[in-house]
């Protein structure tokens, strides 16, 4: 028997396949950098300005308060209205409603709101204006909401008694927050942060309807030009391996918090 | 001239129920009163008002003569607009600590003195260490609060207070949240500070301790100040009915 005649084509369909799945990876790779850099891109912008909506949302300023107040000192009482508008807080109104619309749409819709709404909306068309950074001020926008109401939760655990110490030993309220307010809710929201980070992992896939090249929109394209599935496992692995570094990342960081509990 | 001074401090909640009616008290440098009474009698919210946690509607508050709040014409009270230096006199120790979970024993001590009072740093850490072996706690300045005990915790929170170098130094309920054989570490602490001359008002519920340490006794209950003097006096013969009602509960 001559073995030649079986192996020989055998190693030439197997050199074959490898060249195909190199390919194929080569592609996803390229994917998969575009979605680590909306990833990072997304995280740098909406990590600190979740901080900035959470105190949006915890602002008591009410500008109205000593409406009415002068006047009728004891005889008689305000009115509802003039209760209502004592407790007016347009700050706290405003970001409060655009968290509540941020979470309740769609991110798809979000994406695809920034991406094309300058032209459609506005008749501009931006130059430079990207899929990338349309993405990432969506994602950033949306996570920044997200992030926030974590923050917030964070901040309103921490003991009355750490601020009223704070308050006594003469520190000022922004010392108060950054001293001492704000490390301890970092310490306290992580855990609710890995879990928003790794969603965002997955999320970056939704970048697809604005055609941003990255990893899933790839692996889509691969697989219906080669009616094959085998990119969208590649992709799902992928995204695996990624989140996989990301949960030890966070985790890394969650032990260096534990020196104090 | 009185270290402290509150003129007819008036405090209700919602406008409704009065937590403090009418109330005075002065103290004099180095004295040590203790305020003693029922629960919701006030005296936690005493010290609040005075400490600035909590906005008094009528009266006013001086430390050293300098006024940290006054009545405006219709008896309603005004603060001053910068609070910073009045909250330089005192000290406040609190029944649960209220220390900074998330710096060691000796950041807790200097961190304030560098960031509020402006001191150096090396200057405020051989406060620290000073007060740290007053304390007894010398070798507990690299922990963390958590790892510390409840007598510990409350030692090291006095410390924190004094770092600050106050006038005078509030106690509220220093000992409530202390098992019995803690309690002791404590009282011995203020104790100490007592015999040093240090201006105190300790609001608490060991009546023997207040008897032995303080100078005046203060028996508030229902917004008003029932009886004051000698703590011998006040404890041991009661004039009103009331403290005497209340003490009873204790010989028992």
């Amino acid at each position: 028997m001559d073995w030649g005649n079986i192996v020989q084509p055998l190693v030439y369909l197997w050199a074959q396949y490898l060249i195909y799945l190199v390919n194929i990876l080569q592609q996803l790779l390229v994917g998969l950098w575009a979605a680590v850099q909306l990833f990072a891109l997304t995280l740098v912008f909406s990590l600190p300005l979740g901080l900035l909506v959470a105190l949006g949302r915890m602002s008591s300023w009410a500008p109205l308060r000593g409406l009415g107040k002068k006047r009728s000192s004891g005889e008689n009482a305000p009115g509802k209205m003039v209760l209502a508008l004592q407790r007016f807080k347009p700050v706290q109104l405003i970001v409060k409603f655009f968290i509540s619309i941020l979470r309740g749409t769609p991110l798809m819709l979000q994406l695809m709101v920034v991406y094309f709404g300058p032209y459609y909306l506005f008749h501009v068309s931006l130059s430079g204006y990207s899929r990338l950074l349309a993405a990432v001020i969506a994602f950033s926008i949306n996570y920044a909401a997200y992030f926030a109401e974590i923050y917030r939760s964070g901040i309103q655990s921490i003991p009355q008694g750490q601020y009223e110490a704070a308050q006594v030993l003469g520190y000022s309220r922004s010392q108060t927050f950054i001293k001492i307010i704000l490390p301890q809710m970092a310490k306290r929201v992580l855990p609710a942060v890995t879990n928003e980070v790794i969603t965002l992992v997955k999320d970056t896939s939704l970048a697809f309807v604005i055609a941003y090249q990255e990893l899933f929109t790839i692996a889509k394209q691969i697989s219906a030009a080669q009616t094959t599935v085998v990119p969208l496992f590649v992709a799902g692995l992928f995204y695996f391996i990624f989140n996989s570094i990301v949960a030890w990342i966070m985790e890394r960081i969650e032990k260096r918090m534990n020196y104090y509990s | 001239m009185k270290v402290m001074e509150l003129n007819n401090v008036r405090k209700s909640f919602n406008g409704e129920l009065d937590v403090l009616k009418d109330i005075s008290i002065g103290v004099e440098q180095g004295e040590v009163v203790a305020i003693i009474g029922p629960s919701g009698s006030g005296k936690s919210t005493l010290l609040r008002c005075a400490t600035l946690l909590t906005e008094m509607d009528g009266g006013g508050l001086s430390y050293s003569g300098e006024k940290a709040a006054w009545n405006d014409e219709s008896g309603k009270t005004v603060y001053a607009r910068d609070l910073k230096k009045i909250r330089s006199y005192f000290g406040l120790v609190f029944q649960n600590f209220n220390l900074f979970p998330h710096y060691t024993v000796l950041k807790n001590l200097t961190d304030a003195p560098v960031s509020v009072a402006g001191r150096s740093k090396a200057d405020a850490e051989v406060t620290a260490r000073e007060l740290l072996d007053k304390m007894g706690l010398s070798d507990k300045a690299d922990c963390y609060p958590c790892q510390l005990s409840g007598g510990q915790q409350q030692r090291v929170a006095i410390a924190r207070a004094l770092a600050m170098k106050p006038e005078i130094l509030f106690f509220d309920e220093p000992t409530s949240a202390l098992d019995p054989e803690l309690t002791g570490e404590i009282l011995k602490v203020i104790r100490q500070l007592a015999q040093e001359k240090m201006t105190m008002v300790i609001v608490t519920h060991e009546m023997a301790f207040a008897r032995d340490v303080a100078d005046r006794v203060i028996f508030m209950d229902g917004g008003v100040i029932v009886e004051q003097g000698d703590p011998k006096e006040v404890i041991g013969s009661p004039r009103e009915e009331r403290t005497r009602q209340f003490l009873s509960r204790f010989a028992n």
